[in-house]
């Protein structure tokens, strides 16, 4: 018996874990697929918005402005790179500056500190890629930006090192009230039970809770595509970049990424399958039709990738839905978290938890460990330090990943951590291991040994993102093995 | 610190050739590092044959072909460091590397040659529309799975893009076992030799669609198949013609991009139509002391010219090192004219040790029956007839330095009309 | 056919005269022309290949030492893919002498240390 289970290893899931992991509680965390972020949290903007845009008095206004305020010494205390680098909503024409003076308002009403409104001149020298039809901008200087999956990798690893348990290729298929507490049937046919449930399920959310509760919620998935573009592009603009929402949309925002790369993007269509991150040839298309307003020299020719990810929005209310239904006791909602949800989860993870904590008579523990796995990455040494490390390990100075600067060792410390890599794509998130401009071309045959060698089985087992997605379809010579 | 005569990066053709050259023309400090965990660069894995040709009037595999260089670099006592990896290059030619042998080391070097071949154009590079699925691979990877790993990445293959690489993969990948249904080409022509594409395709009755590409990318966790659709001129998909192919395994032959990430970090300036650096004839880059060669110059078709180039850059990066450069001497600038891209070198010197000058290019597009020449106002150079110029095979000419005296500038171009001499 | 001795890629008609002599039609030079005939009676490729060595993974790379008939690409892969390598083996080392009947040498053409 569990005392609390959480339903999904995104960044929610994972923020709401490790804040619970601060209690003296039994916590487990389930979660579908293979490893921790793989629903929006891999795919996304990574901005740490101010919290302009959101309605007042929202739950997305109130935790936007608190999840800002938590987010840097967050990251401070989990090893995860965060840049407050500002954002800037470009208005291109006089009759877009309206809208402009519209969100200083409500931003300023949301409690987000020094907005400012940019002349042109100003505009262009602070930004000098910038379309010269930008006519002004609202500058929000608390605007940042991070890495959403390292965010989630680190907190996961956190949680753990506190006593949480992760389960991983568990899809929840039925929950259900037993006694005081909650059944959990997994697809299989096994059952865990708990006392609490978090259900932080992402696009799946409203489907536990509709399990649940009379009162019904329905989550409409919402799909964003992104192109991504090599870190040669550094420095084309330093803040984010979004456009004032027109008759036309909501813009497409350009962006420095904390690795160095620029993501523009996403679009936003709605769409019927709540798993299909496909792109298409209308949506990049639309990406860089509507980012060349932004940016008219908009490199196509440096992309390296393309992408999407599905927002789970919630069509009832168009809020985040957090706490527990009337009906349901001990059953807590994060449900339609989208944007700006990267940007509350701390603040969500904190309230959740508390909620929770309170619910089942929790007392905080008196050791809270902050190790958080991390390993040392060469790529951001001095020669100095990489030789201290090497002289540890040589591992470290067996350079895998020629592009982002990865070595052996790296990759199998990501492996072997307490919520380690199961598969290529969680090598890569873990340590930018072909992320790089050539795109695993060079490194790919080489993590495929290491995969095969730390997780015991043959390299033609070894997977891209678990399930069927196995890299490779067999040996030269059968099943020689030696 | 530890001080190198010549310090060559990466030990592929292009730098086995130029260190051998290094120390016969009297350099007795040359390294060559190499990241690798043997030398060969990639023609280890380039097990077909067609190498050598016109340099040892024979035809060898690339893994031979390798091997004489390796050993005429074993007889010369000339180092190899593999497993090591170059970090930084300073522009006073410090050079940082690491290795699991010898750690983080630090050379002073007095000239680097720079042989770090190029990359293959990833999917991403293309922005294909679909899933993301395992079973995409770029051919040169796959490559490397099949001939030196002994590892098959798929059994049902279309190829996207008509360069030798996937070509020569189509066919192993069918001596293997493998069906390969289609090599799928954007451009109305292909970029591979025709040798190549009789040989590895007609051969096996693989099918070469010409204007066509893939639109898109099917199966969540692996591939599914692929759709592919015939091209207008402006290489924009034609609607109605989507054909579906049913397979598991996506392979790209869609470019090459010459690897100057250190390049850059040396302060060496590149060239946007080539994408490696910018050099003169002794294939000095702009930064002193600081030369190129290979794939990271420019892209080569045969490995023979690597091999020639190389050996120029060898030699003079040991006469910078042995202080017998030529020095400050007048820079005549190349300029690519009408129906020319990339030429290499973009700068020639009044004066320099070899009587010889080498110039190469890639035309822009196809041209029959059409000269090309070497151009200064009115004086011609030189002069050349070909019955075809195509982008996939590139151009090359020696000329005799002095016909550069006195020039300001030359410009190579292509003269399609059908005057003769 | 086409003729693969330069980018020209010359579509080539081999057909026989009233004397029974091969004519070649569209070939722009002679070497177009010998190819035509060469590749209409005897046409011939050279095989490489990847052979199993003793004790690991990594595959050993062969070549036919010489061009063999371009009938018999599959049966020559068949009978490289029988035999197993052992190291060490050196450059040129003969791995098949006589691959199905054709007097064509099968050989190694990389280098595998150790044993």
């Amino acid at each position: 018996m569990f005392d609390v289970l959480v339903v999904g290893a995104g960044v929610v899931g994972c923020a709401v874990a490790r804040e619970l992991s601060r209690y003296a509680l039994k916590i487990g965390v389930v979660e579908a697929k293979d490893d921790v972020a793989m629903g929006a949290t891999k795919a996304n903007s990574a901005i740490v918005h101010a919290g302009f845009d959101a309605a007042p008095g929202s739950n997305k206004a109130k935790f936007n402005v608190l999840g800002n305020n938590l987010f840097e010494p967050l990251c401070r205390e989990l090893g995860v790179p965060f840049i407050r680098n500002g954002s800037l909503v470009v208005a291109f024409a006089e009759s877009e500056m309206a809208h402009l003076e519209e969100l200083l308002e409500r931003g300023t009403g949301n409690g987000v500190p020094e907005l400012e409104i940019l002349s042109q001149a100003e505009l262009r020298k602070r930004e000098p890629n910038l379309s010269p039809e930008a006519v002004g901008a609202l500058w929000a200087p608390t605007g940042g930006i991070c890495c959403p999956y390292d965010l989630a990798f680190r907190t996961a690893e956190n949680a753990a090192a506190n006593g949480v348990q992760f389960r991983f290729n568990a899809p929840v298929e039925k929950v259900e009230r037993c006694g005081d507490g909650w059944k959990l049937t997994l697809e299989g046919g096994e059952t865990l039970d708990t006392k609490c449930v978090v259900n932080a399920a992402g696009v799946y959310s409203d489907i536990l809770n509709n399990q649940v509760s009379a009162k019904h919620y329905n989550i409409r998935p919402r799909r964003g595509e992104y192109i991504m573009l090599d870190k040669s592009e550094a420095g084309c603009f330093s803040a984010t970049m979004f456009q004032v929402p027109s008759a036309a949309g909501k813009g497409i925002l350009i962006s420095p990424t904390v690795d160095g790369t620029i993501i523009v993007g996403p679009t936003s269509d709605w769409i019927e399958d709540r798993s299909d991150t496909e792109t298409s040839d209308f949506g990049l298309e639309q990406v860089k039709r509507v980012a060349a307003r932004t940016w008219p020299g908009l490199p196509l020719r440096k992309a390296i990738t393309t992408f999407s990810g599905i927002r789970a929005h919630e069509t009832t209310g168009h809020d985040f839905v957090l706490g527990e239904p009337d009906d349901a006791p001990g059953f807590f909602n994060a449900l339609g978290v989208e944007s700006p949800g990267l940007t509350s989860s701390p603040a969500i993870g904190r309230y959740l938890a508390g909620l929770v904590a309170a619910k089942l008579g929790a007392s905080k523990k008196t050791e809270f460990s902050s190790d958080c796995g991390l390993w040392p990455k060469i790529r951001e040494m001095t020669p100095a330090q990489i030789e201290k490390c090497v002289a540890r390990d040589p591992a470290y100075a067996r350079v895998i990943c020629r592009c982002e600067t990865v070595s052996e060792a790296e990759i199998r410390a990501a492996i072997r951590c307490r919520v380690g890599a199961r598969s290529l794509d969680g090598v890569k998130r873990r340590t930018r291991c072909g992320m790089g401009r050539c795109q695993g071309g060079f490194c790919t045959p080489r993590i495929l040994d290491i995969l095969s060698e730390e997780l015991g089985i043959p390299q033609e087992e070894v997977t891209k993102s678990g399930g069927a997605s196995k890299l490779l379809a067999g040996r030269l010579f059968g099943e020689d093995r030696q | 610190m530890i001080e190198v005569e010549v310090l060559v990066v990466g030990a592929g053709p292009a730098g086995l050739a130029a260190a051998i050259a290094a120390r016969e023309a009297g350099c007795s400090k040359v390294l060559i590092l190499e990241r690798d965990d043997a030398p060969g660069g990639i023609l280890q894995q380039c097990i077909h044959p067609g190498f050598g040709l016109h340099r040892f009037k024979e035809e060898l595999t690339g893994p031979e072909y390798a091997q004489r260089f390796i050993d005429r670099v074993n007889a010369e006592n000339i180092p190899i460091q593999c497993r090591t990896m170059v970090l930084d290059i300073s522009q006073d030619r410090k050079v940082t590397a690491v290795s699991p042998e010898n750690g983080v080391q630090v050379f002073s070097a007095k000239a680097v040659v720079l042989a770090m071949g190029c990359r293959e154009r990833p999917r991403g590079a293309l922005m294909i529309p679909g899933t993301r699925p395992a079973g995409v691979y770029t051919a040169g990877t796959a490559q490397r799975l099949v001939n030196m790993e002994g590892l098959m990445p798929g059994k049902r293959v279309v190829v996207l893009g008509s360069g030798d690489i996937g070509l020569i993969m189509s066919r192993r990948m069918t001596f293997q076992g493998a069906k390969v249904l289609a090599c799928v080409e954007l451009m109305p022509y292909s970029s591979g030799l025709k040798r190549n594409i009789v040989q590895c395709l007609d051969d096996f009755g693989i099918p070469l669609l010409l204007s066509h590409t893939v639109t898109k990318i099917h199966g969540r966790e692996r591939v599914e198949g692929v759709t592919v659709m015939r091209v207008d001129e402006r290489r924009v998909p034609v609607p109605g013609s989507e054909q579906y192919f049913e397979c598991d395994t996506l392979m790209l032959s869609v470019g090459l991009i010459p690897e100057n990430e250190l390049s850059l970090k040396a302060g060496v300036k590149l060239s946007p139509v080539t994408g490696g650096p910018e050099v003169d004839d002794s294939m000095q880059t702009g930064v002193p002391g600081v030369f190129a060669c290979g794939n990271v110059l420019h892209v080569h078709d045969l490995v023979d010219y690597v091999s020639l180039e190389s050996e120029t850059a060898g030699r003079a990066a040991a006469a910078f090192a042995l202080g017998c450069g030529a020095g400050d001497v007048k820079k005549i600038p190349v300029s690519d004219g009408f129906g020319v891209r990339g030429c290499v070198p973009q700068e020639i010197s009044a004066a320099g040790s070899d009587d010889k000058v080498a110039l190469s290019f890639r035309p822009a597009g196809v041209y029959r029956k059409a000269w090309w020449r070497v151009r200064s106002g009115d004086k011609v150079l030189h002069k050349q007839f070909a019955m075809i110029l195509t982008p996939g095979e590139s151009q090359r000419v020696e000329l005799n330095r002095k016909l550069f005296e006195g020039l300001d500038g030359v410009v190579v171009e292509v003269v399609q009309s059908e005057e003769k001499q | 056919m086409i003729c693969i001795g330069c980018p020209m890629g010359c579509v080539l008609t081999v057909s026989r005269d009233g004397n029974g002599e091969l004519q070649v039609e569209g070939a722009t030079c002679g070497r177009g022309k010998a190819y035509g005939i060469k590749e209409m009676t005897a046409p011939e490729r050279t095989v490489t290949a990847l052979v199993r060595v003793e004790g690991c993974r990594q595959p050993l790379c062969v070549k036919t030492a010489k061009p063999v008939p371009k009938g018999k690409i599959f049966e020559v892969l068949e009978s490289i893919k029988a035999v197993t390598a052992v190291p060490p083996v050196n450059i040129g080392d003969v791995v098949i002498p006589d691959v199905c009947g054709t007097g064509v040498a099968v050989v190694a053409t990389r280098y595998v240390r150790r044993g």
